[in-house]
């Protein structure tokens, strides 16, 4: 069901710096639609800084991600529209705690939606008034149509992982292997290109890390395009389609999980998977 | 001598029987009106100036927002409530042109600013309180800034400064009692009326003190139920 030829994102001597500490050394890769990448490497390394810095949520100090047809680390450019179709998912799954399970799975479509409709309509204005070139477009849609739209969405991806009598419930009361999920439909429910998960099973209990990486092996299956920094080797070998290994700020090596695991090229990566093997 | 009977007698005189009570009621009322628009103004205030100041800094336009958001701050906690009310009456309102304003409008303005000031600190700390990932939570899903924090993050700050904000009120409540200073008719006008007509202050300003600490156990109950329902909502 995928292109595979095709770039999603295309990263250009991105460079990351807090301060005098250069954390990305310039970083130059593309990611394909489709493919799993999965990132591994020593702690401290930079590999969250620059999952982070693949939706802008960290400015990077220089170079060029091409995503959309736009480079988003240009900082003229909206990167809000651009993150709407780059999911992420974070470690402590920052599920919105003054929100039941559905509304955090219908905000951004919801906000999304009205925040469309309130430009067409304002548009319409401008064109009426010739103020703005061409002709008015019907508007189609009200608010709570979208809500409506939002809600049988968010059911629906409720119901994919079973969790549709949680609807209600506010993340509170949900365990760690349970936010993980919704977090994970939450950035589902815009119909992302790419998901971006953060060590997405670190600070869950060990009984709960299998649900979360069984649902992340579904999304692979239908052919969602992820980038996962993780430290779960059994994930990475079956899942992944490449491995980037990370050290101090450099991709110093990148090959299929085959060819990484069972031969790794640079020392370092030697040295690390002799640790967590 | 103390003769309780008596001064209870002419207070009561005057309380009921020469109507006094309406302007108690008045004083009352007005006393309520100002504090509840004050902390309303200010809550607004407060949270406006509170997110000027955790906005980051890294463009000019927020850091002058800045400057002017803490030297408002500074010139709010640094002078006297009663000085800024006698400021704004006499000196401002005439300077901008207006000459009878009605004392309440200006005694609910001042207090709202003046609260806005206090209110600002609290509302930053309780923003700052909120965990950084419900901010990133909501950008990731491609909500902006502002959207961000006034929907998920500012409605969890006021839920954790909520006992704050609600000793805030009562701090309001207490302080209006120097509103009459410009003209406006409170609790201790009304009962400074009544003792001046008799000349006995005792048992009226007794009165008053025992209205005072009901209104504010009142108000203390009330906040507490408040965030006992809030923290049902929790689970
Ligand atoms: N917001 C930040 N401010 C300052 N330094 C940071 C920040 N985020 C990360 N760093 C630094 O960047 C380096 C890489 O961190 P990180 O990307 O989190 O590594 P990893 O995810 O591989 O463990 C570390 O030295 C860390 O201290
Ligand atoms: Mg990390």
């Amino acid at each position: 069901m995928t292109d595979n030829n095709e770039n999603l994102i295309e990263v250009t001597d991105l460079c990351k710096s807090f301060g005098d500490n250069h954390v990305l050394k310039n970083i130059t890769t593309t990611i394909k639609k489709g493919e799993k990448v999965v990132v591994i490497g020593p702690s401290g390394s930079g590999k969250s800084t620059f999952l982070r810095c693949l939706n802008c949520m960290e400015d990077p100090t220089s170079g060029s991600i091409i995503f959309g047809g736009e480079n988003i680390a240009d900082p003229k450019v909206n990167i809000n529209i651009h993150r709407q179709k780059m999911g992420m998912v974070f470690q402590h799954f920052n599920l919105f705690n003054n929100k039941t399970v559905i509304e955090n799975i219908m905000m951004a479509p919801v906000y999304v939606g009205k925040k469309n409709l309130k430009k067409q309509k304002r548009d319409n204005l401008l064109k009426k008034l010739h103020l703005k070139k061409g002709e008015a477009v019907p508007v189609t849609t009200t608010p709570d149509e979208i809500k409506k739209q939002a809600k049988e969405k968010a059911i629906e991806l409720l119901k994919r992982i079973g969790l549709e009598e949680k609807a209600d419930a506010y993340p509170s009361s949900l365990s760690g292997g349970q936010k993980q999920r919704v977090a994970i439909v939450r950035s589902l429910a815009m119909d992302p290109d790419v998901i971006l998960f953060d060590e997405p099973t670190s600070a869950l209990d060990p009984e709960m890390v299998g649900e979360v990486l069984e649902l992340m092996k579904e999304l692979a299956d239908q052919g969602m395009t992820m980038v996962v920094v993780t430290h779960e080797m059994g994930f990475a070998r079956e899942v992944g389609t490449r491995i980037m290994f990370m050290d101090e700020g450099r991709f110093v090596e990148q090959a299929t999980p085959e060819e990484f695991f069972s031969n790794p090229k640079s020392p370092r990566a030697v040295e690390f998977l002799s640790k967590v093997l | 001598m103390l003769d309780f009977d008596v001064k209870i007698a002419k207070f009561l005189e005057q309380f009921i029987d020469k109507g006094a009570y309406a302007s108690v009621l008045e004083g009352l009322q007005n006393t309520m009106i100002i504090a509840v628009a004050g902390l309303v103004i200010g809550i607004f205030i407060g949270t406006v100036i509170a997110v000027v100041r955790v906005l980051p800094k890294y463009r000019l336009l927020p850091r002058l927002l800045d400057g002017i958001c803490s030297l408002y701050v500074g010139l709010f906690r640094g002078t006297p409530i009663v000085v800024q009310l006698l400021v704004f009456y006499y000196v401002v309102l005439p300077l901008l042109g207006f000459n009878r304003v009605d004392s309440v409008s200006v005694a609910i303005i001042v207090f709202g600013m003046n609260s806005g000031a206090y209110i600002s600190e609290i509302m930053r700390s309780g923003i700052l309180s909120v965990d950084i990932g419900q901010m990133e939570g909501g950008r990731s899903v491609g909500m902006s800034y502002g959207a961000t924090m006034i929907k998920i993050v500012i409605p969890q700050a006021i839920k954790n400064i909520l006992p704050t904000l609600g000793n805030e009120f009562i701090a309001l409540v207490k302080e209006t009692s120097v509103v009459s200073f410009v003209g406006a008719t409170d609790l201790y006008k009304a009962f400074r009326s009544i003792g001046s007509r008799t000349y006995e202050y005792m048992v009226p300003y007794l009165v008053m003190a025992v209205i005072y600490i009901v209104i504010v156990m009142v108000i203390t109950v009330l906040i507490k139920l408040m965030e006992r329902r809030l923290r049902k909502s929790d689970r």
